[in-house]
């Protein structure tokens, strides 16, 4: 039939299907078609945390979403436009949060008998009063795809594989997306599969055919959605742990400095480890240790020696580095930690995001023991935070916790290309071997920094024995003293208290520096809460936004600044860890909106609390 | 004209020792070690600047305070795998490992595993007295069975484990034993473990004076030691005893080692059997000997078979073979991209 092609701002679209599906692909590649059209982007891969779970149930769907727009796009979307469900299950799981009126595609060909058991359905949902609310496109992919590939001659759970690409043909024709980047890339992943790569090209076409002729049930409308108007420069899409990996690589190369990676694998933290170790051009040497310790370890004993140690984690593989991170403190070596969070407490929600490991970053470890913590709000945004974690360990002698979330981990957006050749050196000048009828001490201090000097084996002269065990604050040997105790915690406050000189002020994201509210966030809630005051603002509100980057030490303005509003709402996706720092710090009345489901904040949710919080 | 070059000054017990003080209690077998250390270093040719000691938590792992080059005393049972770090980062350095039974085997024994399994090329000395000692006295895992100690006040149940045994099954390819006051064989072992490429796996059986003293005399006693003590040479018939009479040989029938005396029920020497430090069965036996009040201790080198290359320098030659092939600049601009003008 005819279609016309209407033009949108944005649409959110979610793919779900079982865990065997492909859906985190068939996203993916509507992902690169889409940022190859210039429209801004955001995705959110929902997955669960088991590998293969029981073909057909709940716990088995796989989703992934994206929103996608001729504007900035800052959050996920709260509710999908267009709902791909690959079977019963998927139906069942993420029916309920389609917006009303919103587009549902279906396979009708996996809506079978034992299907809809497994998903708890007794009977089909399809044409009943349930999908009244919805356009609905019904369609029996399966069989589809199978007389699609059928020339290639796969078998038929090999052909039926192939519905994925069925299916994105079609959105991709329903959207005006181009099909050629895909088309490449099949050809290239199933480049010694000729058969695979040509079955899943066809059912690719077919798809987009599909859509094309077929008389639909619906009139379904296509959409054109255009680019962004951003800065200009070159763009490419970028996950979190990409830019992430990237951003200590650079850290790296601005000190001067090797980087030694120690990791253990750990949901949702390995793709660091997976993409520094792919990274062995630029000299990083990556190592997986036998366990979470053993792993910081590496890192600490590899700064002692004269790298830059990394440790990558999540909670509670954190937690089990934190007598080590100690060490890193007393001894006074610099050390990256990321910490890329997800549900807790214990195993938790491995694939689920959530920003609960504050307390642990800024509180955690045995004895007063300070140390750095700086937070990344978007997947592009970690390769700054990543260099500036670099930079803060090596100028301070210190750990720096870096705090990142399972969200930003795997999401992935447009990413204007930084220009590395402008990015600042910070690089590292080690002891030097002193002079006639001098001594080494490690623990002589910069008087600006109070960081201590580096001294490396392999230098003459600088020989020296460092531990855990506290250290005379004038020669560095082994203290008991009392007095100097007092001495050398005051003395480790000091210095990363200090950073808050070398660190920009806060800023304010949106809005006035004082009036009736601020909505104060951290980490990945920078888009819900962006989107959320930004619609509070036009509806006349007096409310601002700031997103806090450094968490310990704070902004020295930021104090001064919170108390120029009336009144402060903290957002987190935790029980309320930022608010009693803020509390804590600052003796404000902050107040808390928690949410701690596993998934980003919805923007409706935090505008509501907005709304009550001035008219309050 | 002739170069003039300043001779290399040799470095002396001197150069090695710190200007710290010793805090171990007078009379502790840590002393000798200590001792026996700073004198073989210059011996082996090696720099101050180029070796680093790195220590756990224990009375063992004070260690590296007392010696004048690089040290680390890290936190409890991770020695390996900051000793492990420092290879990483700089593979040319000269690493020893100091523990003991409780922060190597206990604590530490997961991570002693993997160091020896990886083959990372540094030198492991784990102090054996058979007793948490920094912590006042509890038994360790090689206390005797019935140790009574302040946590087992009626007895230990648990098994000892045997740690060079524990070595060999984690993949040692160095595993050697001597005796704290045993001031001629240790530097020898000391030598042999600095030599050799790879994990150098040195179990010493060391005396806690305060906590477990005597634990190791029926073994290193003078007046045993001849008897108790088989010193172990590659290529050498394995005899021993104070008549230098005794010896090793294989029982196939009992699949295992047994004491037999030369000329007695028509034993000759050629029924002993010669030791090769590079045949893994044998030293797994040989770790076992001692087990029985009629069995020697096997001391020296009872295993060393070097790979070819050690872990660090295969992670460097992995690295290498990749590096400055690519720019960070070159990856990051690879892939799709579009421009926005």
């Amino acid at each position: 039939m005819a279609s016309e092609i209407q033009e949108l701002e944005s649409a959110v679209v979610r793919f779900a299907g079982d865990s065997g599906d492909g859906m985190q692909l068939t996203g993916s590649q509507f992902t690169s078609s889409t940022a190859l059209e210039g429209s801004d982007l955001a995705t959110f891969p929902d997955f669960p945390a088991e590998i293969r779970a029981p073909v057909g149930t709940t716990f088995g769907v796989s989703a992934f979403q994206i929103n996608f727009g001729a504007r900035a796009i800052k959050t996920v979307g709260d509710q999908p436009d267009v709902l791909v469900a690959m079977n019963p299950a998927a139906l069942k799981t993420n029916l309920g949060n389609l917006r009303s009126g919103g587009l549902l595609v279906v396979d009708t060909g996996a809506f079978t008998k034992r299907n809809l058991q497994k998903a708890g359905y007794e009977e089909s949902p399809l044409g009943t009063p349930m999908m009244d609310d919805y356009q609905v496109i019904d369609l029996d992919i399966s069989k589809q795809t199978l007389e699609a590939v059928k020339e290639h001659g796969l078998g038929n759970k090999e052909a039926l594989r192939c519905k994925n690409m069925w299916t994105l043909g079609m959105v991709l024709w329903m959207f005006s997306r181009k099909r050629e980047p895909i088309v490449d890339w099949l050809n290239k992943k199933f480049a010694k599969l000729p058969d695979i790569a040509a079955s899943n090209v066809a059912a690719l076409n077919a798809g987009h055919a599909f859509g094309e002729t077929a008389e639909l049930n619906v009139s379904i409308k296509r959409y054109q959605i255009g680019a962004n108007k951003t800065e200009p420069g070159l763009y490419r899409t970028v996950t979190g742990s990409q830019a992430l990996s990237w951003g200590i690589a650079a850290g790296g190369e601005l000190a001067g400095l090797n980087i030694v990676l120690g990791s253990y694998p750990i949901t949702p933290a390995s793709p660091i480890l997976h993409t520094l170790s792919g990274m062995k051009e630029m000299g990083i040497v990556t190592f997986q240790a036998e366990d979470e310790i053993a792993a910081i370890c590496a890192a600490i004993g590899a700064s002692f020696a004269g790298s830059l140690g990394v440790t990558s984690s999540s909670g509670p593989g954190i937690a089990l580095k934190m007598e080590a991170m100690g060490l890193a403190i007393s001894t006074e070596l610099p050390l990256v930690v990321i910490n890329s969070q997800r549900g807790g407490p214990s195993t938790g929600l491995p694939t689920k995001t959530e920003q609960s490991d504050l307390y642990q970053a800024i509180y955690g470890r045995n004895g007063d023991a300070p140390l750095p913590v700086i937070a990344t709000r978007s997947p592009g945004d970690c390769f700054e935070v990543a260099i500036e974690a670099c930079r803060l360990a090596v100028k301070y002698m210190t750990p720096v916790m870096l705090l990142t979330d399972g969200f930003i981990a795997n999401a992935a957006e447009p990413w204007m290309l930084p220009d590395l050749d402008a990015l600042k050196p910070f690089k590292v000048e080690f002891a030097e071997t002193p002079g006639e009828g001098e001594t080494y001490n490690p623990f002589k201090r910069d008087e600006k920094t109070l960081a201590r000097n580096w001294g490396i084996p392999g230098v003459p002269g600088t020989e020296h024995r460092i531990g855990g065990i506290e250290k005379s604050y004038d020669t560095g040997h082994i203290s008991y003293d009392a007095d100097n105790h007092q001495k050398m915690t005051d003395t480790r406050f000091a210095k990363i208290d200090g950073i808050a000189n070398d660190i920009p002020l806060q800023e304010v994201e949106q809005g006035e520096e004082n009036g009736t509210l601020v909505v104060v966030g951290w980490g990945s809630t920078f888009g819900p809460i962006s989107e959320a005051v930004k619609a509070a603002r036009a509806g006349g509100l007096s409310v601002s936004h700031i997103h806090i980057k450094y968490l310990n030490p704070f902004p020295r303005n930021l104090g001064d600044l919170l108390k120029g509003y009336d009144k402060v709402l903290v957002p987190e996706m935790n029980a309320g860890q930022l608010k009693t720092v803020l509390r804590d710090k600052f003796l404000i009345d902050a107040k808390p909106l928690n949410q701690v489901s596993g998934l980003p904040f919805k923007i409706v949710d935090i505008l509501s609390a907005i709304r009550a919080e001035v008219s309050a | 004209m002739n170069e003039m070059t300043a001779p290399v000054q040799k470095l002396t017990i001197k150069d090695f020792t710190s200007d710290q003080e010793v805090r171990w209690c007078p009379g502790c077998g840590d002393y000798a070690i200590l001792k026996c250390m700073q004198r073989t270093l210059p011996e082996l040719g090696a720099t101050r600047e180029n070796t680093v000691f790195v220590s756990g938590i224990g009375c063992s792992s004070r260690f590296p305070y007392y010696m004048d080059t690089y040290g680390f005393h890290t936190i409890h049972g991770r020695a390996p795998a900051v000793a492990t770090g420092v290879k990483l980062a700089n593979p040319e350095l000269d690493v020893w490992m100091i523990t003991g039974d409780g922060d190597g085997l206990s604590i530490g024994g997961n991570h002693m595993m993997h160091v020896l399994r990886r083959d990372v090329d540094i030198n492991i000395l784990l102090f054996n007295n058979k007793i948490y000692g920094l912590t006042k006295g509890q038994y360790s895992p090689t206390s005797d069975p019935g140790t009574r100690a302040p946590s087992t006040p009626q007895g230990s149940i648990d098994s000892p484990m045997n740690p060079i045994s524990f070595a060999l099954g984690s993949g040692a390819r160095f595993a050697a034993r001597t005796v704290d006051t045993a001031l001629k064989h240790m530097p020898g072992v000391f030598t042999r473990a600095h030599g050799f490429k790879g994990a150098s796996f040195v179990e010493i059986l060391q005396n806690c004076i305060v906590y477990n003293d005597a634990t190791w005399a029926d073994v290193t006693n003078k007046a045993v030691a001849k008897d108790k003590q088989l010193l172990l040479e590659h290529g050498e018939k394995m005899i021993f005893g104070a008549d230098a009479n005794k010896g090793i040989r294989f029982n196939a029938k009992t699949f295992a080692l047994e004491v037999v005396t030369v000329g007695e029920d028509g034993i000759t020497e050629d029924d002993i059997l010669t030791h090769d430090e590079t045949n893994l069965t044998l030293a797994r036996m040989l770790a076992e000997l001692g087990a029985e009040p009629s069995e020697p201790m096997a001391m020296g080198v009872l295993y060393a078979d070097p790979a070819e290359t050690t872990y660090a320098e295969a992670v460097h030659a992995q690295v290498n073979e990749f590096k400055g092939k690519r720019t960070l600049k070159d990856m990051i601009y690879s892939g799709q991209t579009w421009e926005v003008s």
